[in-house]
C-alpha cells in the first residue's frame, strides 16, 4: 500500500477559497448517497456544483442540470471533483487535462478513498493542482471549524478570532 | 502540493488549545459553557439536512453540544484519534464503546484484572443485552487467542489495571485483534494519553473515565470513547451497525458515507441519540480546565507515587507493593515500554496482618482521604475488597488484585513527605 497523502491546511484553504464552480463527476440523484450529501453541503456554502453522470444525464440534481460528460458542461469549471472508484479516475483526469484551457479547470480533486498516483502526476505535469483521497465537504468543514462540532479532530489550532464581514 | 506533518503542535500545546479556538461571535478566549439544549435552524431545508446527517451542526444537546464538542476534539487530539464521543461517565463510555460493535448473542474478551465495576458491568449487566464477555488472564496473550470465537467482536483491556499496578501488553493484544479482524479497546483512564499513547501501540478504540486524572479535581463525572479512525469496519461481516444499511437513516451505510468518521458519527447519531447518556456541558467545561494542566499533574503524580511506593517497600509492616514503576515489579519492563514517563499513581500494597490491619490503616489516615475515586489532586486510600470490588467473588477479587489484605492508593499532588508521614503514622497505629 502506498503512503498516506498529506496536504497542508494552507494549500487546501487556497484551493477551496479560489474555486467557485465545481463539476462533480459521479454525482448521484439519490438523496441518501454520499455524493448527494457533499453536493448539497457545497451548494449551501456558496459553490455552484454541476453534476456529471451519464446515468443521470438530462435529469436535475439539486436544481442543476446533469451532464453525461465533462465536455458537455456548458460553463467554466474551476475544480473537477471525482466521485468514482479509483480505477475510473484516470480517464476522467485525462479528459479534464484535455479540457483544462477550454473550461478554465485549475484543480482535480479525487474523493476520500479515490487515488491514482499516475493520473495525479499527469495532471500536475499539465499544471493542475491535485488533491486525492479527501472530501471537499469534510475539508471545508474541518478548515472552518464545523467538523469540530461533531467531536472530530480538526488538527487546527488558532488564537485568531474569526471575522464576520463581507469579503 | 506542499505537505505538512500530521501534528504540527506538541502535546502540551494541544492540551490547552485543541478544540478551543476563540468563540467566533464574542471573541471569548476560554471555551464558553453552552448551557443550552436546542439550536435554531436557518430553515426547514437546513433542519432536514441536519437530521439526514448531510451537514455539520447542532440539533439538540443530547446528541452534540459546543462545550462537550470542544472536549471531544481535545481528547481526540491528545490521543491522536479521528474523533471522540463524550458521555455521562466511564461506565457510560463502556456501553457506548460496545454499542456499535455488538448484536445480541455477540461476545467479547476482556482482561480478568479489570476494575471491579467493569467486571460487574461486563459480566452481569451486559448479559441483559445478551452481550457475553469472557474474562481471561491477558498476561499470557495466547489465552486471548484461545478464547476467540466467530462471534467475538472485540478485545478489551486497561493500559494500567485498576487497582493492581498491572500493565497490559498492548502490542501483543493488538496483533491478535488484527488477525481476528476485530478492534482492540483500551481503557486508558489510569495512564491518560500523556503517559500511554495507546493508539501508537495498536489500540483501535480508547475509553476513558474523564472523572479521574483528566478532570483531576474530583468534581466532574464523565466518560469518553475515542476512535483511531483506522479500523476498517467493512473488512468482514462482523459489524453490521457500521457496515450494513441503517434503517433509521433510510438505508444509509455509516462506513461508506462517513469513512473514517463512521464510528464517531454513529456514536453520536445513534448511540447518544438512543442511549441518552450525554455529558453535561458544565462537566465538559471543568474537564477542559483540568486537561490544561494534565502533563504537569501527571509528572508530579508519578514522582509522588514512586516516592510513596519506595517508602512502603522499605517499611517493615508492609508485606508487598504492586507498583509497575518499582524495579521489583514483574511489570517493570512493560511499563518502561508502554509508559516510559511513569507508571501512573494508582497502586496497591498489602499490610502485614491481613484484612484487620488493612482496615485499620485505611481508617487511621488523616491526610489521605478514604473514598472511592482516583486520579484526584488529593491522595486517596481505599480497601477494594470491602468497597469497589465488593460485588465480585473471592476468586475474582484475587484475580483482580483486590484480595482481603489489599489497600489501594491514588497518590495526589501534596508534598511527598506529608503523604509518607501520614501513611507512617497510620501503619504505626495499625500495628499497635
Amino acid at each position: 500500500m502506498s503512503e498516506p497523502l498529506t496536504y497542508s491546511d494552507e494549500a487546501l484553504r487556497s484551493v477551496l477559497a479560489e474555486a467557485r464552480t465545481i463539476a462533480m463527476v459521479g454525482a448521484s440523484p439519490n438523496w441518501n448517497r454520499p455524493s448527494f450529501f457533499a453536493m448539497k453541503y457545497l451548494q449551501e456554502k456558496g459553490y455552484r456544483v454541476i453534476p456529471v453522470n451519464p446515468r443521470a444525464a438530462g435529469q436535475e440534481i439539486l436544481g442543476e442540470a446533469c451532464y453525461a460528460t465533462l465536455a458537455e458542461v456548458p460553463i467554466p469549471v474551476d475544480l473537477v471533483d471525482i466521485f468514482r472508484a479509483s480505477d475510473a479516475a484516470g480517464a476522467i483526469v485525462d479528459e479534464a487535462i484535455a479540457l483544462k484551457d477550454e473550461k478554465g479547470i485549475r484543480t482535480i480533486w479525487m474523493q476520500l478513498g479515490v487515488r491514482d498516483d499516475g493520473a495525479a502526476a499527469r495532471a500536475e505535469a499539465a499544471g493542475l493542482e491535485v488533491v486525492m483521497d479527501r472530501c471537499p465537504k469534510i475539508e471545508f468543514g474541518r478548515l472552518h471549524s464545523e467538523l469540530s462540532w461533531g467531536g472530530f479532530n480538526s488538527r487546527i489550532i488558532s488564537s485568531k478570532r474569526r471575522r464576520t464581514r463581507i469579503a | 502540493m506542499s505537505e505538512t506533518p500530521k501534528d504540527r503542535y506538541g502535546f502540551e500545546t494541544r492540551m490547552i488549545h485543541a478544540g478551543s479556538q476563540p468563540e467566533p461571535v464574542t471573541g471569548a478566549r476560554q471555551t464558553p459553557i453552552f448551557q443550552n439544549i436546542g439550536y435554531v435552524f436557518y430553515d426547514t431545508d437546513h433542519a432536514a439536512s441536519l437530521f439526514n446527517l448531510q451537514t455539520f451542526g447542532f440539533i439538540y444537546s443530547r446528541l452534540t453540544n459546543p462545550t462537550v464538542a470542544a472536549l471531544e476534539e481535545r481528547l481526540a487530539s491528545l490521543e491522536g484519534g479521528r474523533g471522540a464521543t463524550c458521555c455521562a461517565s466511564g461506565h457510560a463510555a463502556q456501553i457506548l464503546a460496545f454499542f456499535p460493535l455488538m448484536e445480541p448473542g455477540d461476545e467479547f474478551i476482556a482482561s480478568n484484572r479489570l476494575y471491579g465495576g467493569s467486571i460487574t458491568q461486563f459480566g452481569k449487566t451486559f448479559r441483559k443485552f445478551d452481550w457475553r464477555c469472557s474474562f481471561v488472564d491477558v498476561d499470557e496473550p495466547e489465552n486471548v487467542r484461545r478464547a476467540l470465537t466467530p462471534r467475538t467482536k472485540a478485545i478489551f483491556t486497561e493500559s494500567i489495571a485498576n487497582p493492581g499496578g498491572v500493565i497490559s501488553d498492548l502490542e501483543a493484544l493488538s496483533a491478535i485483534a488484527r488477525e481476528a479482524g476485530i478492534p482492540l479497546i483500551v481503557d486508558n483512564t489510569m495512564a491518560t494519553p500523556y503517559l500511554c499513547p495507546a493508539f501508537q501501540w495498536g489500540a483501535d478504540l480508547i475509553v476513558h473515565s474523564t472523572t479521574k486524572f483528566l478532570s483531576g479535581n474530583g468534581t466532574s463525572q464523565g466518560g469518553c470513547v475515542i476512535d483511531s479512525g483506522t479500523f476498517d469496519w467493512a473488512q468482514n461481516d462482523k459489524f453490521p451497525a457500521l457496515a450494513a444499511p441503517e434503517e433509521a437513516y433510510h438505508g444509509l451505510v455509516f462506513a461508506e458515507t462517513f469513512g473514517d468518521m463512521a464510528y464517531t458519527t454513529h456514536s453520536h447519531a445513534v448511540g447518544l441519540r438512543d442511549l441518552g447518556s450525554t455529558m453535561a456541558p458544565m462537566n465538559a467545561f471543568q474537564t477542559l480546565l483540568g486537561i490544561e494542566t494534565l502533563s504537569l499533574r501527571m509528572a508530579r503524580h508519578c514522582d509522588n507515587a514512586l516516592g510513596v511506593a519506595s517508602f512502603l517497600e522499605q517499611h517493615e509492616q508492609v508485606a508487598w507493593v504492586s507498583y509497575a514503576g518499582l524495579e521489583s515489579s514483574p511489570y517493570r519492563a512493560l511499563a518502561a515500554k508502554y509508559m516510559p514517563k511513569g507508571a501512573g499513581s494508582v497502586f496497591t500494597f498489602g499490610v502485614k496482618g491481613g484484612y484487620e490491619a488493612g482496615i485499620k490503616v485505611v481508617e487511621s489516615c488523616d491526610l489521605l482521604s478514604h473514598l472511592a475515586n482516583l486520579g484526584d489532586a488529593r491522595s486517596l486510600v481505599l480497601h477494594p475488597a470491602s468497597t469497589t470490588h465488593r460485588q465480585l467473588t473471592d476468586e475474582q477479587r484475587i484475580a483482580a488484585g483486590a484480595g482481603p489484605d489489599v489497600i489501594r492508593l491514588s497518590i495526589g499532588l501534596e508534598t511527598l513527605d506529608d503523604i509518607t508521614a501520614d501513611l507512617e503514622q497510620a501503619l504505626k497505629r495499625a500495628a499497635s
